[in-house]
């Protein structure tokens, strides 16, 4: 048990004060998206799924939603696969190469977000790809990188890469030592990376402003550009079921962790 | 024997140029911008920059920028310290209960977050109606749409960027030597003011950097939150880009955004290597 060093008489409250501050956009917004009323009034007087409808109802927020989640899912499926190589690659060069790689790969997450979005919509007007599904995945995918890559790259620091070279003395190919040796070993990794990288998609907005527009126009978009105007409930019923799937997402990725760790206890 | 597989013949890093050139793409057109901002007319020039020196509300949101982010900056560190060393005292169950709370809120995303503040602090939101049953206020305050709002949101957001890193920081610190100066006769307040705090310095400097730089880059916090009444560099990008299409200003501003985002992070690697060399 860590004894602390000073007295915690004012500290467990504040740090209770704390974790409500934390917590009360959750708490505030999932009631408020089951009311009945126009105004965002809370605790809600009557309650209904009226937002719902107006949501699942309306084929502008149902064509957003899918290409947000296709967008979100296609980013998982190109950002993982990439990010992995390059963690790979980091993890196997030698000496200054590889905190320089490191360093460039992380460039999305560091230079602020407007500069790649206008930089991103510049180079999408010469290339008339402004509105299109290809950029928005592109785009995503590049934002997502640094995320695979930081997780992977922790997962590839604790593999024993003398399991690689046992696998290849004993004859595997460089190919087949890699998959059945090294990624059931960092699959954890692989799977907070391609998490990362579904919510990094599935929830950008600045970039998407600037190249997710017309017939291509992403949830989080329409929703920034709604709540511009005025707090519209239905942005409740969305803003819950979003918390719903990062919950979702979150759960997954801890029952796995969970699972894994028993399997590892009952092979010792 | 070259460890980590070091021995592969070929020349690895092929591997990463999907990586690479994905990165590029989305990086490199920025510094494009940046250059043709030292363009007008047609020719070599800094119209674009003496434009902004002219233009006194460009000082402003450059001045508004910094001074939001060095504020969200200070309560973050203000309230985020105590958190995490809070969290660093606890027993391993509650400590995996209160990181959990602190996880909800930085996995859910940062537009339903700011969402969630405009009806909170909104004219008849929830802290007005309190403040207003308590008799405190007899008028609601302007809480959202304002620099306060906008503040709020932001220390909202961060807090979990803040606290995570440092309390991995402050588990890693060798507790026995808090014991140790308290089995010396040091007071518990001294103990933790001269073996704790100086200890936790990495992780509380590295954690109080990011916040301030990913503050510097905030535009949808200010937009929503601010209600026009509160403009940082990132929303007169934006303006300057979609409303008058002035992609000169919009980058030279970029540039400036950029360059002091820059110096902050290589100051801040020159002063880490001088310590850690110290």
């Amino acid at each position: 048990m860590r004894r602390p060093a000073i007295g915690n008489l004012w500290l467990t409250p504040f740090a209770i004060l704390v974790v409500l501050f934390l917590l009360a956009p959750v708490f505030v917004v999932i009631p408020m998206s089951f009311s009945d009323s126009n105004y965002l009034q809370f605790p809600p007087q009557v309650w209904s799924l009226r937002w719902y409808h107006s949501y699942f109802d309306a084929a502008e927020w149902m064509a957003a939603t899918r290409t947000s989640l296709l967008a979100a899912s296609c980013t998982v499926l190109l950002a993982t696969p990439i990010g992995f190589l390059s963690a790979f690659a980091i993890r196997n060069m030698r000496g200054k190469a590889a905190a320089v790689l490191f360093g460039f790969l992380l460039l999305p997450q560091v230079v602020p977000v407007i500069l790649l979005a206008i930089g991103v919509f510049f180079i999408y007007i010469r290339l008339r790809i402004v509105d299109s599904f290809l950029g928005i995945v592109l785009a995503h995918t590049a934002l997502a990188v640094p995320f695979v890559v930081t997780t992977v790259s922790a997962g590839l620091k604790r593999f024993d890469f003398s399991l690689d070279q046992a696998a290849r003395s004993l004859g595997a190919s460089r190919f087949r030592a890699i998959f059945d040796v090294m990624l059931p070993q960092i699959r954890l990794s692989l799977f907070a990376g391609a998490i990362f990288a579904f919510v990094t998609s599935l929830d950008e907005v600045v970039v998407s402003l600037f190249i997710a527009g017309g017939d291509n126009t992403v949830l989080t978009r329409k929703m920034f550009l709604a709540l511009r105007d005025q707090v519209d409930p239905t942005i409740a019923a969305i803003s819950t079921l979003l918390i719903v799937v990062s919950v979702i997402a979150v759960g997954v990725f801890m029952l796995a962790v969970q699972r894994d760790n028993r399997r590892r206890e009952e092979n010792i | 024997m070259a460890i980590a597989g070091k021995s592969h013949g070929v020349r690895i890093w092929p591997l990463a140029a999907p990586g690479i050139a994905l990165v590029s793409f989305v990086v490199l057109p920025f510094l494009w911008l940046g250059g043709l901002s030292f363009i007008a007319g047609g020719e070599i020039s800094l119209a674009n920059y003496t434009r902004m020196i002219e233009n006194s509300s460009y000082q402003a949101i450059i001045l508004r920028t910094l001074q939001l982010s060095a504020i969200v900056t200070l309560v973050v560190i203000v309230i985020g310290y105590p958190t995490a060393y809070y969290i660093n005292t606890r027993s391993r169950i509650a400590a995996t209960f209160l990181l959990g709370c602190v996880a909800i809120p930085f996995w859910t995303s940062l537009l339903v977050r700011t969402y969630a503040w405009m009806v909170i602090l909104q004219r008849n939101g929830i802290v007005n109606g309190w403040l207003q049953d308590l008799g405190l206020i007899e008028r609601p305050l302007r809480l959202s749409n304002s620099f306060l709002g906008t503040s709020v949101g932001m220390i909202h957001i961060m807090l979990p960027f803040f606290i995570f890193p440092l309390y991995s920081a402050m588990k890693q610190i060798d507790m026995d030597l808090v014991r140790a100066a308290r089995g010396l006769g040091a007071s518990r307040t001294n103990a933790f003011w001269q073996i704790f705090v100086p200890l936790s310095g990495p992780g509380l400097f590295a954690g109080s950097l990011l916040t301030f730089v990913l503050c510097l880059g905030f535009y949808v916090t200010p937009q929503l939150l601010g209600g026009g009444n509160v403009t940082v560099i990132s929303m007169k990008i934006q303006e300057n880009i979609t409303n008058y299409s002035d992609w000169g200003a919009a980058s030279a501003l970029g540039v400036v955004l950029l360059v002091i985002v820059g110096v902050l992070l290589f100051g801040a690697s020159r002063l880490g290597a001088r310590l850690g060399a110290q």
